[in-house]
């Protein structure tokens, strides 16, 4: 089985996102990057497939981000991933869906697969498009946030729990297939020490644009940022006091229906 | 490529989904920038029925299909039913909920018209001649204002709860079946059953009162609580990661940068710190109410009204108060 693990550097849940003073992109200075958060459940997911299914299996993590990715992806190397395909060019600033798809379709249709798993998007642009465009791309079914993944016997497709509002909209699907993968569908393992000397000796194969024959950006031109916004400052909070807690209570409600008019 | 906009009405359980009417009201807005016509398509079991909920709109034509290939979903059979009537209307706009569905078709129907597709937009206009989205990034710590460039079909998901319904305007409906054109037998991936969450209450992303439990919740027992609370509006309870992780409250229920992400007229806290992985779930919430017995907790800096005391304590007394009232 060729399992092949997608994986995005994106900045810290925690961390304090600033817009740059010419107001084109996000300050990077201070900012911690890690594994894209979903993206772990994807990886934990290939090494559970992995270690089931046995034989010649192999985990091949794909990264297109800059150079500094290399951490990330050592990471995903030190969890249990066999090795890695890094694809990091200088003309790739904040690439779109379309371009990261055609990207990643080209790095991925050199080696083939039988599955594909991924996040079910990414913490930094929450566009969660790259994946159905890449499954467009490649011509194969996807099934995304899946919250359950069961394979055959067979390991020939799968029952994928899907999350959808209010329940779980179960997929049959056959393989070759890419699945993007929700919290809880699993527990990511932490990388063990040996793991991570491991991590050292495996390969990363790095790729620039040229390498995977192409001249120029592909998939661009598509959208113009025209203003990258900070919050609407939100308004004070009423602190509602009083002796007796019914008190406050009947206070709170009070406002909530004639201030605030939600009840 | 013309000026006109499809709308993409969603079906769950024989329904229309109700940002359907929400759709209608931001393609209007973008007719009235490039002049041209509002269209939907209605996908899905009960899609003709349905169909009557976007008559009176303004809407010109409403095509449905629903067929055999159609009863149940499937990215690829209702992707390639969005983007050939895409293709045959010419469409320069695809308007989608940004759902469970919604998103997953979206993605993948651009990718068959080589567009280009804006994500979980929440607001929406037409300026300087062109469409123009207000979109969340960085789980929300960010907005970005982005127009499309280089004249290809766009598609933007918006999410629920975000602009007004279409008013009746009294005109426009005419209805028209289309047969999907989806050999069943060629779909890779279909749906087969839908499993409902327990407990039969709304989503987090769908309630317009979410009744929140975190971590100072104690115990999964405890919920029930938060759920009297919750039923006497109809909606949903909602918990932090850190009860979801404790197991007090179900996965589905999570709210936050790897929950749900919700935008409930009404949302109260109880027990909850409000760390920054949670406000990215809920600080677009119209009104937020924080129950914390320490006046410091960070919750308080996002809410807008807040009692410091004993969630324990004030829960049921609001209970009995709103039961008064309602
Ligand atoms: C990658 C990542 C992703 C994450 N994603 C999410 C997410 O999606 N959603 C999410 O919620 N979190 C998320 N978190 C976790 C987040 O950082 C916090 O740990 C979590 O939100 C804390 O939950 P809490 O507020 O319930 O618990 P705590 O932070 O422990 O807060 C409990 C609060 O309850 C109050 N309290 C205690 N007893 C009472 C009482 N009897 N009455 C009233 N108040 C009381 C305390 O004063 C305290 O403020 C994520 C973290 C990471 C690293
Ligand atoms: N540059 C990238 N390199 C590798 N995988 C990516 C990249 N961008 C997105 N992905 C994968 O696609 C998923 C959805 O991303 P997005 O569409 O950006 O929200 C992510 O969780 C990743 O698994």
């Amino acid at each position: 089985m060729k399992i092949i693990v997608l994986l995005k550097r994106v900045p810290d849940t925690e961390a304090k996102i600033l817009i740059n003073q010419e107001g084109t992109g996000i300050r990077e200075d201070g900012v911690k990057f890690i594994i894209n958060t979903y993206d772990e459940y994807a990886i934990e997911e290939g090494l559970l497939m992995k270690e089931k299914i046995g034989g010649d299996s192999k985990v091949t993590v794909v990264c297109m981000g800059p150079g500094e990715a290399t951490e990330v992806i050592r990471t995903a190397l030190a969890m249990g991933a066999d090795d890695a395909v890094h694809i990091a060019d200088d003309a790739l600033t904040y690439p779109g869906p379309f371009t990261t798809a055609t990207i990643l379709a080209k790095a991925i249709s050199e080696n083939g697969f039988d599955i594909i798993f991924c996040g079910k998007q990414g913490i930094d642009d929450d566009m969660a498009q790259v994946h159905c465009i890449l499954a467009e791309m490649l011509d194969v079914p996807q099934v995304s946030v899946a919250s359950t993944f069961e394979l055959s016997e067979d390991a020939s497709k799968a029952t994928v729990g899907r999350r959808i509002e209010g329940g779980d909209e179960m997929i049959e699907v056959s393989l070759p297939a890419i699945v993007s993968c929700d919290k809880g569908l699993n527990d990511p393992r932490y990388a063990s020490l040996p793991g991570i000397m491991k991590a050292k000796k495996k390969e990363i194969r790095n790729k620039n644009l040229a390498d995977l024959g192409f001249s120029e950006v592909p998939g661009g031109g598509r959208s113009r940022i025209l203003k990258w916004m900070p919050l609407p400052k939100g308004g004070e909070c009423r602190m509602v006091e009083a002796e007796e807690t019914s008190d406050a209570v009947r206070e709170l409600v009070r406002l909530l229906r004639e201030e605030a008019k939600v009840i | 490529m013309t000026g006109d906009i499809l709308v993409f009405g969603e079906i769950r359980d024989g329904e229309l989904k109700k940002v359907a009417k929400e759709l209608v009201h931001g393609a209007m807005t973008i007719a009235a920038g490039t002049g041209g016509s509002v269209d939907a398509l209605i996908t899905g079991t009960g899609a003709e029925g349905e169909a009557a909920k976007l008559a009176g709109l303004g809407v010109r034509k409403i095509s449905v299909v629903d067929d055999e290939a159609t009863a149940n979903y499937s990215p690829e059979g209702y992707a390639t039913v969005l983007a050939d009537l895409v293709k045959e209307g010419d469409y320069g706009y695809v308007l989608l909920g940004a759902t469970a569905m919604g998103r997953d078709l979206g993605a993948r129907s651009v990718a068959k018209v080589d567009g280009v597709m804006f994500s979980d937009c929440v607001e929406l206009g037409f300026e300087n001649g062109t469409v123009m989205v207000r979109r969340p990034v960085y789980s929300g710590k960010l907005y970005l204002e982005i127009t499309p460039v280089g004249g290809r079909p766009v598609f933007i998901t918006v999410r629920p709860n975000n602009l007004p319904p279409a008013e009746a305007s009294g005109d426009g409906g005419e209805v028209a079946a289309r047969p999907s054109g989806i050999d069943l037998a060629a779909i890779r991936a279909i749906a087969t059953e839908i499993v409902p969450l327990a407990g039969g209450r709304p989503d987090v992303t769908e309630a317009d009162v979410i009744i929140s439990g975190g971590r100072a919740m104690k115990d999964a027992a405890n919920f029930k609580l938060l759920e009297d609370l919750a039923d006497l509006f109809g909606g949903a309870v909602g918990a932090s990661r850190a009860a979801v992780d404790a197991g007090f409250a179900e996965q589905p229920l999570q709210v936050g940068q790897t929950g749900k992400v919700v935008n409930p007229k009404l949302y109260i806290a109880c027990g909850i710190s409000g760390a920054i992985q949670h406000l990215a779930g809920m600080r677009t919430s119209k009104v937020i109410v924080a129950i914390n017995k320490d006046a410091n907790a960070p919750i308080f800096e996002k809410a807008h009204y807040g009692i410091v005391g004993d969630l324990f304590d004030v829960v049921p007394v609001l209970t009995e108060e709103i039961k008064k009232i309602l």
